[in-house]
């Protein structure tokens, strides 16, 4: 039980963190907002094709948020040798990587459950599987998204051009994820008669278990040297 | 290491002979009459491609045992980076020959270079993740941190592997259902199976030159680290 209650002591810290720092998180809600507004401008003012789309843009403006909060969060744990610090206490790696991991779900999921009715007011988007079942794919996605995105965000964090690293790494690796989640999105909007939701409900449940595993058992290893 | 450049002879023989075979003995498909002749490089950049991101694995989780059980005299398995540094970058080579083939086969038979089918989008975004790690790598100094950070980013990266070969059975596909040697006439088989076989030895040519090439660069930075501090910071 010991990892557990250090995870659960990392995540509070790391929560308070980014309580105290939460203006630069409502830089990047405001961030994606404005990618949301600047996406209707590549398609032009045809409200349908917006309105068929409206998935696909609330994804590609939470992708891009994940690359800023999870850089920020990592900044938090890198500056001043914080990071450092923390490996030298008798702390378990994988009870840091999932506090981290947790906090940064947190963050992103709320940060897009904000996006939800700004989606809904510009593209006006339908909810026609109701707004707990979008809220669902919208926290499971933002966990697929954090999963590789907290390992990946320690190490570039700590490499030269690692504002680009991060995306160039982390984008490709989540696109079974994004399919997923846009996908799954769509159908909650539209509607689902033909039951399609939950097989690709399914496909960011299995991304979610495979990285949220891997990951956990590699993260140990950036804190060696 | 001295056997390499025989080894990458006898690949590029092999491919001669394959690709003749292909282009002028074996007979032309029924449907796509000359066109399908692309198979005979297609195929077998696919499994050389695979090959080598295999390779890289193997490394990547050498490697990592090296620092989850260190050596009792310190001493890091360097080999394992390197192979992993060569492996990858041939890897990317054979993925990006896959790739620009693909397209050439799909304008005439699909109607267009590209299309969204899933072996050919997880291909693309498999490219995009080894391209990634070796981007990685020219961006972290420190030999140590650099194979750790290369190691686990290939692990992560393999996981995604899996879902280039089972994609065509998982989705519905544009692309076709992998040939077995069953399904296959053995004139088309025979130029295929010669290929594979000169495209593999070409590969592990260039594999085992690369990581030559990429332990002489590690020995040749380690001598300079240790030459430059203790020199007095003469540098």
């Amino acid at each position: 039980m010991e990892p557990l209650r250090q995870c659960l002591a990392l995540a509070q810290k790391q929560l308070l963190l980014q309580w105290r720092t939460r203006a630069r998180l409502g830089s990047v809600g405001v961030f994606g907002v404005t990618a949301l507004l600047i996406f209707s401008f590549a398609v032009g003012p045809d409200s349908t094709a917006l309105k068929a789309h409206a998935a696909g843009y609330l994804w590609l403006a939470l992708l891009l948020m994940s690359t800023l909060s999870l850089q920020e969060a990592a900044r938090l744990d890198v500056q001043n040798g914080a990071l450092e610090a923390l490996v030298l206490l008798p702390v378990d790696g994988r009870a840091m990587y999932y506090a981290k991991a947790l906090v940064n779900t947190v963050t992103l999921g709320a940060l897009g459950t904000l996006l939800i009715p700004v989606v809904v007011a510009l593209y006006d988007a339908p909810m026609k599987e109701g707004p707990l079942l979008l809220l669902a794919v919208v926290w499971l996605g933002s966990a697929a998204l954090v999963a590789p995105g907290t390992l990946y965000a320690v190490l570039t964090s700590r490499a030269r051009a690692g504002d680009v690293l991060l995306p160039l790494l982390l984008f490709p690796l989540v696109v079974p994820a994004l399919l997923g989640a846009v996908k799954a999105t769509e159908v909650v909007m539209a509607g689902d008669p033909m039951g399609r939701a939950s097989s690709w409900i399914g496909l960011i449940v299995a991304f979610d278990a495979i990285y949220w595993s891997l990951c956990g058992l590699l993260y140990p290893l950036l804190l060696e040297d | 290491m001295k056997l390499m450049p025989a080894v990458g002879a006898l690949g590029v023989f092999l491919l001669v002979v394959g690709s003749w075979i292909g282009l002028f003995v074996a007979p032309a498909d029924r449907f796509m009459g000359d066109i399908q002749r692309i198979m005979y490089v297609h195929v077998p950049s696919a499994w050389t491609t695979m090959v080598c991101f295999t390779v890289s694995l193997v490394a990547a989780l050498g490697w990592v045992y090296g620092v989850v059980r260190p050596a009792k005299d310190g001493q890091r398995s360097w080999g394992w980076d390197d192979a992993l540094e060569s492996s990858i970058e041939v890897g990317v080579m054979f993925g990006a020959l896959l790739v620009m083939q693909g397209m050439i086969w799909a304008k005439p038979t699909w109607g267009v270079y590209w299309t969204w089918d899933p072996r050919l989008t997880t291909v693309a975004v498999m490219e995009l993740m080894f391209v990634a790690v070796l981007a990685l790598r020219s961006f972290v100094d420190e030999p140590v941190r650099r194979a750790t950070w290369s190691a686990v980013t290939t692990l992560v990266a393999y996981v995604n592997v899996p879902l280039v070969y089972f994609s065509v059975r998982w989705w519905s596909s544009l692309h076709q259902v992998q040939s077995t040697s069953d399904s296959i006439d053995p004139e088309i088989w025979r130029p295929l199976g010669i290929n594979a076989f000169g495209f593999l030895f070409v590969a592990i040519a260039f594999m085992g030159l690369r990581t030559q090439v990429a332990r002489l660069t590690r020995e040749t930075l380690l001598a300079g680290d240790d030459v430059g501090p203790s020199a007095g910071g003469a540098r």
